[in-house]
């Protein structure tokens, strides 16, 4: 076989630190996950990763943080769209607001919630009135993963529609287009990308989180036990290869679902770029 | 960049000198504490009165260093190799695993210090809200329909198991031993439980700050604290018939002072808490003294109530860990 010469130089260099680092960083502590789970029977870890309770938690922690990614989604998309496309007063500031749910620790915002959303709380009071509870339910499992969710879907939106030249919209308007075919047809389809790329890093930071949740969640087993709680409860008895049995199958699980949301995202930039 | 080099020379020189002189004279040491999460106003004040104690009984300095959370935690943060000195935990079955997992301490460690090395005790009160509007006077009326009960994860929070421990207690004496009863009485109490918070502090909050639930199940110590912080016209303490003997133990990690040669003051450090002042300190900062001469100080502060052991009704916590609280044990089924 001939040796293929790559056009950029230092591909050897390049490739031997991109495997170093993602082994050290990545890929050694989660085989760790994988030689610990080894550990114990085959029976045991089925018996471990069956029981109702914690099936009951990883139905939950897939819903809710889908649900949080998914309001992300829908909200981020229309904030991002708000601070690029129109200029008000405070915007620098609500700008610089939202990455506050990275820097918060995660303790604070899931107890400042659960203040404003138990039955005595400025949202909640007026909320058990009209029948809907929050705190210590699902629901409030889904505002929690909401708000620490919120930053990624507007940064990775916001570029994209920066860099989005008006002269697309005002070229399908002098075509005829109406509003919303401008939207559906031309916007949204270069937003898609960035925005499932948004949804994407929502959902995988909901999945891992434990701080917040556990606050509102009110963890009561079968009903509001997300499953990273369930780890933590296993490690409580000191059983590490429990707790990482868990871990093992939500990391498999999440990884089907990331790799399916990048297939999307390639079919979708496939379909795109034909003309 | 020769001058660069130069100044540092001389700054690690210098920094080596100090060092090196400063042995000569009394060399200090420091010891890690590694405690949970309620006793870190007691040790603040011990620390400061032991510092004083080791310096004038031996010359030399020494600075200790705590590090507090939950106990569970705590404990395998040890496993897994800080290295404690000491270890102040809420439960003997937190200690009991860095002997069993990481070896770093005998078996029959509890044996070494008096009263099963607990220099201090608590016990499960009642917190409730101010004039006792539901009428709770002891653990039958936690049962009763209507009535909203406050207590963390029994799964994950060491304070919570001794709730859940001190209630079963309760139903064993009161139904004469019959464990079916009790298994039922708990199971009944848990059902009045609408929030199980993951650590003893959440729970509290909870209760205090979110207005939720008529009685909050709280370490003696924790109660007052709560009382004294938020006022006295907003929650008072009942004290139920009869409840659980907390004992919070405590041991010198062997691996580790052998190996940081810290062992003749970490075993001090423990003894003293045995002594007049360790123990006076303790029972301000709230917990029950050993000590009789002490205990009759505090004696109006500390309602008199019966009291059990884990050894007396459980057989120790290995066991009641198996039965009520690993997976698959009695807690579990309470939910299923």
């Amino acid at each position: 076989m001939r040796k293929s010469k790559n056009i950029l130089p230092g591909f050897g260099p390049s490739l031997g630190y991109t495997v170093t680092y993602i082994s050290l960083v990545l890929l050694i502590p989660l085989a760790m996950v994988f030689l610990k789970t080894f550990t114990m029977s085959w029976e045991s870890f089925w018996k471990t990763v069956t029981d109702p309770r914690v099936l009951a938690s990883y139905r939950l922690s897939f819903t809710a943080s889908f649900a949080g990614a998914a309001l992300n989604g829908i909200f981020g998309l229309l904030l991002a769209w708000v601070l690029v496309r129109y200029r008000f007063p405070g915007q620098k500031i609500i700008d610089a607001l939202l990455d506050l749910p990275f820097a918060m620790p995660t303790a604070v915002a899931g107890i400042s919630l659960t203040t404003l959303y138990s039955a005595n709380g400025w949202f909640g009071q007026h909320l058990e009135r009209i029948g809907i509870k929050v705190a210590y339910t699902p629901l409030g499992i889904v505002v929690a993963l909401t708000f620490i969710g919120l930053p990624f879907v507007v940064r990775t939106i916001q570029p994209v529609l920066q860099d989005l030249d008006k002269e697309y919209e005002e070229a399908a308007a002098s075509l005829g287009a109406s509003r919303w075919q401008t939207f559906s047809r031309v916007i949204f389809p270069a937003l898609v990308p960035s925005w499932l790329t948004g949804f994407t890093l929502a959902f995988a930071r909901a999945l891992g989180e434990y701080g917040s949740v556990v606050f509102i969640s009110g963890n009561m087993p079968m009903r509001t036990e997300i499953a990273p709680l369930l780890i933590r409860t296993k490690l409580e008895q000191f059983d590490y290869t429990g707790a990482t049995a868990i871990a093992l199958v939500m990391m498999i699980i999440s990884f089907i679902l990331l790799l399916i949301i990048n297939l999307l995202q390639s079919w979708n930039r496939r379909r795109l770029a034909q003309p | 960049m020769r001058g660069k080099i130069g100044l540092l020379f001389a700054l690690i020189l210098a920094w080596t000198v100090g060092l090196v002189s400063a042995s000569a004279a009394s060399p200090p040491v420091t010891l890690l504490n590694v405690s949970y999460d309620p006793t870190r106003e007691l040790y603040q004040d011990y620390n400061a009165a032991f510092v004083k104690y080791w310096k004038a009984k031996t010359g030399q300095t020494v600075t200790i260093k705590q590090s507090h959370g939950g106990s569970g935690s705590q404990a395998r943060s040890v496993i897994d190799g800080l290295e404690a000195d000491v270890v102040t935990l809420a439960l003997a079955y937190d200690i009991d695993a860095i002997a069993e997992k990481a070896k770093l301490i005998p078996a029959q460690w509890q044996k070494r210090l008096p009263d099963n090395s607990a220099p201090y005790t608590s016990t499960i009160v009642f917190l409730v809200r101010k004039g006792n509007p539901k009428k709770i006077k002891d653990w039958d009326d936690l049962i009763k329909p209507g009535i909203s009960v406050i207590t963390p994860n029994p799964k994950t929070s060491g304070g919570a198991r001794w709730n859940y421990l001190a209630a079963w207690g309760f139903a064993l004496k009161k139904y004469g031993n019959n464990q079916q009863k009790a298994e039922e009485f708990v199971t009944k109490l848990f059902k009045n439980v609408p929030v199980l918070d993951s650590g003893a502090r959440g729970s509290t909050n909870t209760f205090v700050q979110r207005g939720i639930g008529d009685v909050l199940l709280a370490w003696e110590n924790e109660a007052f604290l709560a009382i004294n912080e938020l006022g006295k016209d907003k929650f008072e303490i009942i004290v139920p018939s009869i409840s659980i003997l907390a004992e919070p133990p405590v041991t010198v990690v062997d691996k580790v002072v052998d190996k940081r040669g810290t062992r003749k003051v970490a075993e001090e450090y423990l003894k003293y808490l045995y002594s007049e002042e360790g123990q006076e300190i303790a029972a301000r900062n709230y917990y029950r003294p050993r000590l009789k001469s002490v205990a009759q100080k505090y004696k109006s502060q500390f309602p008199e109530v019966k009291l059990f052991t884990i050894d007396e009704v459980f057989g120790g916590w290995q066991k009641a860990q198996a039965i009520h609280f690993n997976d698959g044990g009695i807690f579990d089924k309470i939910y299923r």
